[in-house]
């Protein structure tokens, strides 16, 4: 190793970096736009769901409940008097699910038999919807009967739920730190994907390789800079996600960036692995797309939980380095610097890195030989 | 570059030596036994057309592969033994020159100094030498992307020559390079040859030979010629001659003279009919067919390119199969394509700049220029691939604003390289281009069957285009773009790339057409081949400087010194002399 060949090669491939205008959207504009999409279009939280009551009873106790219903802040309801009148919305996806109350609704309520009191109809198609309009329905129906014993005698045990590190539940604040992953891994592995192969494809490796310069300096030349670039691209977001969409950073600053440098570690490694296996900037992006981005979007748990995974993608969701990032992410911004969490992921993302390096040392064509 | 002299004596006897290298990629054999010495001091061509194996040679002797077989050494080292230190006493210039785009000539020079380890102390020194040699002191904040073709290249020659080597290999540098700079190109190696560097210069255009000390000539991975370049045209003593001031058209004599058996190559120069006997004693021969033909009879020199078709074996015949076919074209105007006021504009960068000219029926009409004179921008534009800023273009009389559809039809287009679909085969790409150009049933079938058979494509149809060998590929380009029977034929760069023999084949087809009334507009850098036109334009900065007859253009370049100036020669006397008119006018209007 050289150190005035490393010098001369970081600095050219930082003024590319600067001079390049993807490198700048990708690093900067992109995650404005996803972190404003994350923090504002995308909403897993469950709000006014709209759904149809459909009040077969003329009853009091059955208005009662319709009423009940129609107060909760959690449903929008339109009410029915026939399940014939909402079938149809349910179909057409205008309405997420239905509640029937039944004609001898009032008989059941008195029933000493143990039976079912209403029906709840939901949308299947959408499975999380569907659990939240059943478990919201269930809960306002046990809330209605619990409030119909009049001035009942004090409850035994009462529950009171309480939601830790985001007693809002707001999913921008777990979905803006995930957001952050998915950027890291665009710099990290799109770019540096690119970069090596668009050297192949310019030419201009060929003249390197006829210089001193040695294959090792080269790509060592090329991380640091996108090393730098991914900490900066960090830092931005971070301010964004702090003093913009107000997502609170309980940890510290340096936990968060020591997290991100540790991530580079394996995203750069699985870039630079795609640029020794890919010919052309074309394949490097598809692969960079299919090995990078999606396992970040899908199996990190950044959209979709880890637990509800069949077991199969459960375990193969530990080799996705972004698993691990977006877990300490979440950590670090929403409850502590929590190293007993975040240290084994560390570890994990830095053995993935190191596969991915050596892979990518073995991989590495040094001459034109193929 | 003066320090040179002083690291001279370490050199061994020969800077490059060859002993029976082989390469292979898979099946294929790039280099089948290569045996040669390179000599310092001197600058050694590697010469052949595309495929032959020259830049599978350069990258062997730039460490940059190791052979299959054999054993190069280089400068005293083995390229794959020594790697580590081989780096330090070549310089290499790769095609496209290596250069990073985005990073500014300051920027590139530092960092190939920087990679040569060169010290910080020494790096002005060594920049402001390099600059003064490749006169590009000016325009060191440039960035690499902008500068001209020219430019780029001595750029490269500069970033190749930092660690001031023993041995440069430069890889086809003259491509994409105007004459200007070209000739500025050879003043440079010849420079550094002068010093004692070896430079070997890869290069597919045959003119380029003639100017070297020492030529390796390949052909299909085999070593043809090994020597002095006047030692193989000296064979050839005595069968090249001119056929001068006839009264035939001369595209219907080399026709002719292309039958004789005597005939081993012709091709068209201006107004004279050029040919190259198998044998010097078939003289009588030649005499007879220029009595007959009333034409006069004038020996002149041997070329590069004669000996080289000469070592294959001569070239094809002079009768083009699918022109014979042709109907004569019917066409009422005399005047099939027309552009006047012509200009295009990107953003603030003119492309082509009031361009005015009319091609005449049954006319082969070249438009010549450096890269980015606005050859291409012109010629889009006069196919309806892109809409004038301003003024007007007809081909067949109809306006290509507003009747594109029909102008288009009455045209057929070969793209440069061909482009022909590469996930097609040969039958489908046929069938594509037929329907494209709205052709149905019957009809279609007849006319891919003919051009089947014409261009002998039975046995191919069903191979990719990019398994076949080029001369195929150019038929099969152009039985795409004649399957409609086009009157008008735009060729754009028909022949970069293709070995001599082929682009013989090739204008064999296009004299043929233009014979039978087909109108032909062609951008061409080789400049032997603006010779086969009719006319050429001359296209420079955007503008339309010369417009005349390749004879006429050729008379304006002659000098007392020069009294036969080639194509090339009339091309930089006319560039030369719009660069000092420019000059000139600045000076006045800075006063």
């Amino acid at each position: 190793m050289n150190r005035r060949r490393l010098i001369a090669l970081v600095r050219k491939e930082s003024l590319q970096v600067i001079r390049d205008p993807s490198t700048f959207l990708i690093a900067f504009v992109l995650p404005v736009i996803l972190l404003f999409l994350f923090a504002y279009a995308v909403s897993l939280d469950i709000r006014k769901v709209s759904i149809g009551v459909v009040l077969e009873s003329d009853g009091a106790s059955a208005q009662s409940l319709a009423a009940a219903f129609g107060g909760t802040r959690y449903f929008q309801v339109t009410p029915a008097r026939d399940r014939r009148e909402v079938a149809g919305d349910v179909v057409s996806g205008r309405l997420k699910g239905y509640v029937v109350i039944p004609q001898d609704f009032e008989r059941r309520l008195v029933s000493s038999v143990p039976g079912a009191l209403v029906q709840v109809i939901t949308d299947g198609s959408q499975p999380n919807t569907a659990g939240f309009v059943a478990g919201y329905a269930q809960g306002v129906i046990t809330q209605w009967l619990a409030s119909r014993v009049a001035q009942p005698p004090l409850p035994v045990v009462e529950v009171r739920s309480r939601f830790w590190f985001n007693p809002e539940i707001e999913s921008r604040r777990f979905l803006v730190p995930g957001a952050i992953a998915i950027i890291m891994t665009m710099i990290g592995t799109l770019l540096t994907a690119l970069v090596v192969a668009r050297e192949w494809e310019r030419g201009t490796m060929e003249a390197l390789l006829s210089t001193p310069a040695r294959v090792t300096e080269i790509l060592i030349g090329k991380l640091l800079p996108y090393f730098v670039l991914g900490l900066l691209a960090t830092l931005g977001s971070a301010l964004l996600a702090v003093f913009v969409f107000d997502v609170p950073l309980r940890g510290s600053w340096f936990t968060l960036l020591l997290l991100s440098a540790v991530f580079l570690v394996p995203a750069l490694g699985q870039g630079l692995m795609i640029s020794a296996l890919a010919k052309n900037q074309f394949i490097a992006a598809q692969a960079a797309l299919f090995s990078g981005f999606l396992p970040a979007f899908l199996l990190s748990g950044f959209l979709f939980e880890i637990d509800s995974m069949p077991a199969p993608l459960r375990i193969i969701t530990y080799v996705v380095p972004a698993r691990h990032f977006i877990a300490s992410l979440q950590t670090v911004f929403l409850a502590g610097d929590v190293w007993a969490v975040m240290l084994p992921d560390m570890a994990a993302m830095l053995a993935i890195g190191a596969v991915f390096f050596a892979l990518a040392k073995a991989k590495t064509r040094k001459s034109l030989d193929t | 570059m003066n320090q040179m002299n002083t690291a001279l004596p370490a050199i061994p006897p020969a800077a490059v030596e060859l002993n029976g290298v082989i390469k292979r990629f898979g099946k294929n054999e790039a280099l089948r036994g290569i045996q040669g010495r390179i000599l310092p001091g001197r600058l050694t061509g590697l010469v052949g057309p595309d495929g032959a194996g020259k830049t599978t040679l350069m990258r062997l002797m730039a460490g940059l592969m190791a052979p299959t077989e054999g054993r190069i050494t280089v400068a005293g080292l083995d390229p794959v033994r020594d790697s580590m230190a081989l780096p330090d006493l070549i310089g290499y210039m790769p095609q496209r020159f290596g250069l990073y785009e985005d990073l500014s000539v300051m920027e590139n020079l530092r960092l190939y100094a920087g990679l040569r380890g060169l010290e910080r102390r020494v790096h002005r020194d060594t920049f402001h030498r390099l600059l003064e040699f490749t006169r590009l002191g000016p325009f060191t904040t440039r960035l690499a992307g902008q500068l001209s073709g020219g430019m780029k290249q001595k750029l490269g020659l500069a970033c190749a020559l930092m660690a001031t080597p023993k041995v440069l290999l430069l890889d086809e540098p003259g491509v994409g390079v105007d004459p200007v700079s070209r000739q500025d190109l050879w003043r440079m190696v010849q420079a550094l040859t002068d010093e004692g560097m070896a430079v070997i210069w890869a290069t597919a255009y045959l003119d380029e030979a003639e100017r070297c000390a020492a030529v390796l000539l390949l052909n299909e991975g085999v070593l043809k010629f090994d020597g002095v370049p006047g030692e193989l045209t000296a064979r050839l003593q005595d069968r090249s001659f001119k056929l001068l001031n006839h009264c035939h058209d001369r595209r219907a004599l080399l026709s002719e003279a292309l039958h004789l058996p005597a005939v081993c190559d012709g091709v068209i120069q201006g107004n004279a009919v050029r040919v190259v006997l198998r044998t010097a004693s078939q003289r009588d021969a030649i005499e007879a067919f220029a009595k007959k033909a009333g034409a006069e009879l004038q020996p002149v020199a041997p070329r590069f390119e004669d000996a080289f078709i000469d070592l294959l074996g001569g070239g094809p015949g002079g009768v083009s199969a699918i022109a014979q076919k042709m109907a004569p074209v019917a066409l009422d105007s005399g005047i099939v394509v027309e552009c006047r006021g012509l200009t295009r504009r990107f953003g603030a960068f003119t492309a082509t700049d009031q361009v005015s000219f009319q091609v005449r029926k049954g006319e082969i009409f070249g438009l010549l220029g450096p890269n980015g004179a606005g050859k291409s921008t012109t010629f889009k534009m006069l196919c309806g691939l892109l809409r004038p800023t301003a003024g007007v273009a007809r081909v067949a009389g109809l306006d290509l604003r507003t009747a594109s559809s029909q102008a288009k039809r009455q045209l057929g287009y070969m793209a440069q390289k061909f482009s022909l679909y590469g996930l097609l085969s040969v039958q489908q790409n046929l069938e594509f281009s037929a329907g494209v150009y709205g052709l149905e049933g019957a009809l279609k079938r007849e006319r891919i069957a003919e051009m089947v058979q014409t261009f002998q494509l039975e046995k191919r149809l069903n191979s990719a285009p990019d398994e076949l060998p080029l001369g195929y590929k150019q038929r099969l380009a152009l039985a795409c773009a004649l399957m409609h029977r086009p009157p008008v034929l735009f060729l754009d760069e028909p022949t970069s790339g293709v070995d001599p023999i082929t682009r013989r084949e090739f204008w064999t087809h296009i004299n043929g057409l233009v014979r039978k009334g087909v109108t032909v507009l062609v951008t061409t850098h080789f400049m032997d081949e603006a010779e086969y036109c009719d006319r050429v334009a001359l296209m420079y900065r955007a503008k339309l400087i010369a417009l005349d007859t390749p004879d006429a253009l050729k008379a304006q370049a002659r000098t007392r010194r020069n009294q036969e100036p080639a194509m090339e020669d009339a091309f930089i006397h006319l560039i030369q002399a719009v660069d000092a008119q420019d000059a000139a006018q600045s000076k006045k209007a800075a006063a």
